[in-house]
């Protein structure tokens, strides 16, 4: 994506993962099985915590960074 | 003068003469002998192969639409009836290198013939080491002659079928390709030889060369997001219920794409993950866990992003080969070009 011009932001909890196969904007996330999500948690709040997940990713992607950066 | 083997020679339309930039859209053509730097190529060949015929393709028209491209020269590449597929030398011109790499792989799966091309060792057409050999160039055209006499050697002995295990150092660059050998000696043992000569500072020599992994610099930010069409993908195998694409649960070749359109969220009745590499009953419980399809429409009714592109990107990765995901990255890239994206946010499980 990079290489072709378009930032690209990935969600993933296997960040190490992430950096070792050369990702530059990495949003850490909540688990293996559910990356924006959270079973554990009561619907709403779930909602919330993958708002915050994704309006980082968001806020990742209008960042200029000049390395593999995690937000 | 008798030739025993035919040479197919591709060039983009500036080293075919047809002009630079400017005709970067030319079509594809074919032109009887050689052109441009295959006359040089010719010499290098000598007496044994003769280029039959040159096609060349505008840098634009090839990568605006690969497989189109590919499919067309193929009609004008068959009938010269090759022994030997060249592309380039391109050095470190990117679109070029793509293309040459791209045609070469064409060439050499439909006709079965070997594919050779020359490239500097940053062009992205190296990608396709895989199914063409690949030369190392300098990095401009000044390196036209070396380029051109490594790429007639390596050719000259593809035909002749004298090409050995890994090709001589700096022959080509290495095709990542594992091929079974008998041996005197066990694994066990040669390790150890590999493991003693590194200790005492001899030279020694892999067996397994690892995958070295890509770095690209980090593409520009989103200047306004309010004004950005986001792209969604995912390796985490996201699918409509059932699969009915049947895309595979690891080692995937390839990705499919499913419509979002009028989509506010997705729904658990409609959709499952289809992965070997986690457990999905979450993500089936509530996909919006995999794929975040909710929140993202819920900002772009808030205006915080102008849109969500139409297509969701899905594949599972799970074991999938470095060189497959390189493949589909490239291919997913493309396609998010051609539907201007101005970012992609990628969820992986």
């Amino acid at each position: 994506m990079d290489r072709a011009g378009i930032p690209a932001v990935v969600i993933t909890t296997l960040i190490s993962v992430a950096r070792n196969v050369g990702a530059n904007r990495i949003v850490p996330g909540t688990g293996v099985p559910h990356v924006v999500g959270d079973p554990q948690l009561e619907p709403d709040q779930e909602t919330a915590l993958r708002r915050e997940l994704v309006e980082r990713a968001l806020e990742a992607l209008a960042t200029p960074i000049e390395e593999q950066s995690e937000f | 003068m008798f030739r025993r083997y035919r040479v197919v020679h591709y060039l983009n339309q500036f080293f075919a003469g047809f002009g630079g930039e400017n005709h970067a859209s030319l079509e594809p053509v074919s032109i009887p002998g050689p052109a441009g730097p295959g006359r040089l190529l010719q010499d290098a060949l000598g007496e044994e192969a003769e280029i039959v015929l040159t096609v060349a393709c505008g840098d634009d028209r090839y990568s605006a639409d690969p497989d189109a491209a590919a499919q067309e020269l193929m009609k004008l590449i068959q009938p010269g009836r090759p022994d030997l597929f060249i592309a380039g030398p391109a050095f470190n011109a990117g679109r070029y290198g793509e293309a040459c790499g791209h045609i070469g792989r064409e060439v050499g799966r439909t006709l079965g013939i070997p594919a050779v091309s020359g490239m500097a060792d940053e062009n992205p057409g190296l990608a396709y080491r895989k199914d063409v050999y690949i030369v190392p160039t300098s990095e401009s055209a000044r390196g036209m002659n070396a380029a051109l006499g490594g790429i007639s050697r390596l050719g000259l002995k593809l035909v002749h079928g004298e090409v050995s295990r890994r090709g001589e150092p700096a022959e080509f660059f290495s095709r990542g390709l594992r091929k079974n050998v008998r041996t005197e000696r066990i694994g066990a043992q040669r390790a150890l030889d590999v493991l003693l000569a590194k200790i005492q500072g001899r030279p020694y020599d892999t067996e397994l060369e690892l995958p070295k992994f890509d770095r690209v610099p980090p593409a520009p930010p989103i200047k306004e997001l309010a004004k950005a069409r986001i792209a969604v993908v995912t390796t985490g195998g996201l699918v409509p219920k059932g699969n009915p694409d049947g895309l595979p649960s690891t080692k995937a070749s390839t990705y499919a794409r499913y419509s979002l359109g009028g989509l506010e969220r997705l729904d658990a009745k409609a959709y499952e993950a289809h992965h070997g590499g986690y457990s999905t009953q979450e993500v089936n419980q509530d996909p919006n866990r995999l794929v975040p399809l909710d929140i993202l429409r819920e900002r772009e009714r808030e205006g915080r992003i102008a849109g969500i592109l139409d297509q969701l990107y899905t594949f599972a990765g799970c074991s999938t080969y470095y060189e497959s995901a390189v493949e589909i990255g490239r291919e997913i890239a493309l396609d998010l070009r051609n539907r201007e994206a101005d970012a992609a946010l990628i969820t992986s499980a």
